[in-house]
């Protein structure tokens, strides 16, 4: 839920009027597309807690996507996070109180120029790294939160308001490489909150072997202006359940990285077995204070953190997610526990011939 | 650097660690075929290049969905070639194996 910015109820009613808006107009375009290209809604639906240092929360999401295709060369998608936080009222109080939230993602219109490039304009998420990008929906990650070091190099906000160039650079049978170059503009708009940056990613992956490295460089061009790096190593080896994910970012003030495995118990009597659904989990992560720097939103001290957990995969989309953190720092150790059920949806918007 | 290098440590033994255990079973199930004189028959089929396309570039971050509309094959496909940057022939494979 790292991906999650806070804002108030007026900006989201004009929000969702903007999207209705832009999801009526592109309709009757989206309508002479191919007979495989129509616009789709997928998404999450989930339901998490999270018992951090001994208070609960609770969280209801709803995380729709809409892509709708416009002729053969455009492509218009958005990905929202609708949700109310149950959390302890505090101050001696007894109960709870919740708080609703909308935030938009990304929106961002995709113009395939070539095989090897398409354009993105619009509020797209910052390509620093892999997570921002691959792993933060709720019905893709495996763990309810993501790692530490995220806002590091994606400026904070995690979305850019602006330009980006990406594409396949390189593809043959042995080694692909591809590539992502951005520039945001600085925006202070509740849903599409930006700093002024530029940045990119480029990675070589190895099909064979199923390992991909890769390297990120982001600058920050408002304020004080700051360099961030990191890169990424993700090594999934073919015909095997066992997936291994990381990365390692540095930024000015502080630097820190996360592992990541996880290994689907698929070798007992297939994917879709009692036992095969199991998936068991485990990351590593510690963030590293070289300097203060309450703006970048890790960790005011170096900090470790264990997290295990065990994904179980049932019929029909659903996931149950559980997991147990142990996190250590100079400021205080403590048990984060973590529960959640996330259903994943994908269905055409309109029924077809 | 320190940050660096026990980031670099780990993943070394976690590669390392994986290897030695892929390299285990692998020479446990060549042990196998070549005792019991497999059946070549009996070997499972190998996978599509739009299967192969769709593990390498899909399947490294989410599950395959269970099951979708033919409607919207075209725009995962679109989408995916945006989010993962899908080369020309990969997009197609794909589109082959989602819609054959």
């Amino acid at each position: 839920m790292s991906d999650v910015s806070h804002s108030s109820l007026p900006s989201v009613v004009r929000c969702v009027v903007a999207c209705v808006a832009l999801a009526l107009g592109i309709a009757p375009a989206a309508l002479v597309a191919t007979a495989q290209d129509t616009p789709l809604i997928s998404g999450g639906v989930g339901f998490f807690t999270s018992t951090n240092g001994g208070n609960t929360t609770y969280l209801p999401v709803l995380s729709p996507l809409l892509a709708a295709p416009i002729g053969s060369h455009l492509l218009v998608e958005s990905r929202a996070n609708l949700f109310e936080v149950y959390f302890p009222k505090g101050n001696g109080q007894i109960g709870y109180t919740s708080k609703p939230f909308l935030n938009l993602t990304f929106l961002q219109g995709d113009y395939l120029v070539s095989p090897h490039l398409t354009i993105v304009a619009g509020d797209f998420l910052t390509p620093f790294g892999t997570y921002n990008e691959r792993l933060s929906p709720i019905w893709i990650g495996n763990f309810e939160d993501g790692p530490l070091i995220i806002p590091l190099g994606t400026m904070g906000t995690e979305s850019s308001v602006g330009g980006m160039l990406r594409g396949s650079a390189v593809s043959t049978a042995k080694y692909s490489v591809d590539y992502a170059a951005y520039f945001s503009a600085a925006s202070t708009n509740l849903q599409f909150n930006s700093e002024r940056s530029s940045g990119g990613r480029a990675s070589i992956y190895f099909p064979a072997s199923g390992l991909e490295v890769g390297g990120s460089y982001g600058r920050l061009l408002q304020g004080t202006h700051q360099n961030y790096s990191g890169f990424h190593v993700w090594w999934e080896p073919i015909d095997s359940p066992f997936r291994l994910r990381s990365e390692y970012a540095h930024g000015e003030h502080s630097q820190g990285y996360w592992i990541e495995g996880d290994y689907r118990l698929s070798q007992f009597g297939g994917a879709e077995s009692p036992l095969g659904r199991l998936e068991p989990i485990f990351r590593m992560q510690q963030t590293f204070r070289n300097s203060p720097d309450p703006s970048d939103s890790l960790p005011s001290v170096d900090t470790k953190r264990a997290d295990f957990g065990l994904d179980y995969h049932l019929p029909h989309e659903i996931r149950i997610n559980t997991s147990y953190a142990r996190q250590f720092s100079a400021t205080g150790n403590r048990n984060v526990w973590e529960t959640g059920i996330v259903y994943r949806f994908l269905f055409p918007t309109w029924k077809g011939k | 650097m320190r940050a660096l290098k026990l980031f670099g440590s780990l993943i070394t033994l976690a590669m390392f660690l994986l290897l030695a255990t892929q390299t285990r079973s692998l020479a446990a199930a060549s042990g196998k075929t070549n005792s019991s004189q497999q059946d070549k028959t009996t070997r499972p089929e190998p996978p599509s290049q739009g299967e192969r396309a769709f593990r390498q570039n899909c399947s490294r971050c989410h599950n395959a969905p269970e099951g979708f509309s033919p409607q919207i094959s075209g725009t995962i496909v679109r989408h995916m070639r945006v989010r993962a940057n899908l080369s020309r022939e990969d997009e197609r494979a794909i589109l082959k194996f989602l819609n054959p």
